[in-house]
């Protein structure tokens, strides 16, 4: 069975969120870059457990971004992928990606393509459902739960107030979150082996981008907290109604 | 033309899309033209009461086979009904299944595509939709550069809006692609108010030590008619279920009441929550970080301010 996993690089989850160059940038000052933590608990590791049930797995990561999306990629490898391509690009136009993603998805017989919910940084929760139609493929997003058995696979899906089991025929789409997998730390025979997997750099293919980021702003700040103190829980209650009037 | 889709499970309307005609009507306002619904499935409310949320015409696609979710064949059957209607612009909620398939129809319909949408588009410069990014900790201003624009709306962020009219139905005869996905098993927390379609959220942390207290979160809860909720540790200790987790990588929620008890307020829990319109917080200790974001706060004991709260909603509940 061919996986291939998406990994995207997103800032630390602590980062501090602060703009440039007139507020059209992020500022990436003194930011950490991690694997978008969807794409990394969730989505790797269960490939990962896939292949270690099923040793014939091959774990095929892919990251659209520049040179500083190495490490990230690199982490990834560690953690236990096979080989990962790196499509030069630094779009972050969903459509964009998705194309470059779609490329390379192509050149390879993918039985299973994996993404995260969505990034973190600009939450977009697009990937998947654009390669599912640029692909024609079937997609199912926010699985919390997937079994493969030959060429069908066995995926949970999150509803609203619940869970569906759906059924569905490989090769499929699927976007990953809490439940699939748990987090893992590379050891160091990961992190040796990751220095000589194979990462190829390639470059992108030519695509328009649909959107453009034109202006980032920071929410208003709370104006402060008022205090109520413990044994005023009748005052709470009429603020929340007269004040607040939330409830 | 402005074409909203309409999300439906166990045949009825979702909130979510309630609000999302609400907005696609809106938006129809600022273009000079209709706002009209979509329907793929069947059922049981009445369809012309949309009018009221401010569409003119319900276009339905009346097959029960339907009411299955199929990524693939929803969004396939959107977009023919989006190019045969010749839509310009195409809204649906930002919920579970308009995440699955708004992107989908975007790329089918060649349109750029805003998802986490927060306001009503900016004509000034082009087309310019404003989104939630970094988890709720700031906004972005998208230009949307094609001429077909697709716009998925937060929960909650934008009102339901009361016209006066109803709305007419129109049925749709398409071919019906073969199904891709097979629904095997529906499991619903009955009873539970869904969190991301709650109004009023109760959520408890580390702070209340044990799965065995939750009791007087769950009496507090039931005193308001609030869905839970929880913060990472706890559902990762299995003292809550795992759909009860909020934050960064749990579920972003957006209710118009969040009280939090006995929650820190890291960085990573506020990405969760901090769109919610009001914040209650309650915790022994005053430095908690939490207080920084919230509206109102209890210093104190958890084990004791919880049921006293408790009582002064019911003893309010009482005299309404
Ligand atoms: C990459 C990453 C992603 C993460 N994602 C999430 C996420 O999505 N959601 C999330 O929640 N966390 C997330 N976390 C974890 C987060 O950093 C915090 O560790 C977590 O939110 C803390 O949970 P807590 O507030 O319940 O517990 P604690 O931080 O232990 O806080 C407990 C609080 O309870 C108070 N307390 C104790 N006793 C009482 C009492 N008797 N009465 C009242 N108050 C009391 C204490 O003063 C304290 O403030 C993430 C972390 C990382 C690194
Ligand atoms: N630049 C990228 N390179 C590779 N995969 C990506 C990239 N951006 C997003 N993805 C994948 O798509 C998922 C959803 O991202 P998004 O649609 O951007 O919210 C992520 O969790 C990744 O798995």
């Amino acid at each position: 069975m061919n996986i291939l996993v998406c990994i995207s690089k997103t800032p630390d989850t602590t980062a501090k969120i602060a703009f440039t160059e007139g507020n059209t940038k992020f500022d990436e000052n003194g930011v950490q870059w991690i694997i978008n933590p969807y794409d990394e608990w969730y989505s790797l590791v269960r490939a990962i457990e896939i292949k270690e049930k099923d040793p014939t797995t091959n774990i095929h990561l892919i990251t659209v971004g520049g040179p500083e999306a190495e490490p990230i990629i690199r982490k990834a490898l560690a953690l236990g992928g096979d080989e990962a391509i790196r499509v030069n690009s630094n779009s972050n136009d969903s459509y964009v990606i998705a194309q470059q993603i779609a490329a390379i998805a192509k050149q390879g017989a993918y039985d299973l393509i994996m993404t995260g919910k969505e990034t973190i940084d600009y939450n977009s929760a697009c990937i998947g459902s654009m390669l599912s139609a640029i692909l024609d493929l079937p997609y199912v997003s926010l699985a919390n739960h997937l079994e493969v058995n030959g060429n069908t696979a066995t995926i949970q899906r999150e509803i609203e107030g619940g869970e569906e089991t759906n059924e569905v025929i490989l090769p499929m789409i699927i976007s990953c979150q809490k439940g699939m997998a748990e987090q893992r730390i590379p050891n160091m025979r990961g992190i040796m082996a990751a220095r000589t997997k194979p990462l190829k750099v390639v470059d992108p293919v030519a695509t328009n981008a649909h959107t453009s980021i034109k202006e980032f702003s920071l929410p208003p700040a709370k104006t402060g907290v008022k205090l109520i103190a413990p044994d005023q829980m009748e005052e709470l209650v009429k603020l929340l109604k007269e004040e607040a009037k939330v409830i | 033309m402005v074409l909203i889709y309409i999300d439906h499970s166990e045949k009825e309307i979702k909130k979510s899309s309630h609000e999302a005609i609400s907005y696609g009507a809106a938006i129809a306002k600022q273009l000079g033209c209709s706002a009209e619904a979509l329907l793929l499935g069947t059922v049981n409310d009445d369809l012309t009461t949309l009018g009221k949320l401010g569409a003119s015409k319900v276009h339905q696609l009346n097959n029960e086979s339907l009411n299955n979710f199929d990524a693939k064949v929803h969004a396939s059957l959107i977009a023919t009904t989006a190019s045969n209607l010749n839509a310009e612009v195409i809204v649906f909620a930002h919920n579970i299944n308009g995440k699955a398939i708004a992107p989908s129809v975007a790329v089918k319909l060649d349109a750029g595509i805003v998802t986490g949408a927060c306001s009503l588009p900016s004509l000034q410069n082009g087309f310019e939709v404003t989104k939630t990014v970094f988890s709720g900790k700031a906004f972005a201003s998208i230009k949307i550069e094609t001429p077909k624009k697709v716009i998925a709306i937060n929960q909650n962020s934008f009102g339901i809006q009361n016209y006066d009219s109803s709305a007419t139905i129109e049925e749709m005869n398409l071919p019906i692609p073969t199904a891709s996905v097979k629904v095997t098993n529906v499991n619903k927390i009955i009873g539970e108010i869904p969190l991301t379609e709650a109004n009023l959220v109760v959520s408890g942390g580390r702070g209340l030590k044990g799965p065995e207290n939750w009791g007087i979160l769950l009496d507090l809860a039931k005193a308001l008619g609030a869905a839970t909720a929880c913060s990472r540790p706890v559902s990762d200790s299995d003292w809550r279920p795992h759909h009860e987790h909020v934050g960064q990588t749990g579920i972003q929620i957006a209710p118009n009441l969040y009280i939090a008890i006995g929650i820190s307020g890291a960085i990573q829990h506020l990405a969760g929550v901090n769109r919610s319109k009001t914040i209650v917080v309650i915790n022994k200790d005053p430095e908690a970080p939490f207080f920084k974001a919230a509206d109102y706060g209890v210093v104190g004991d958890a084990f004791e301010v919880v049921p006293a709260f408790t009582a002064a909603i019911l003893k309010m509940k009482h005299n309404e």
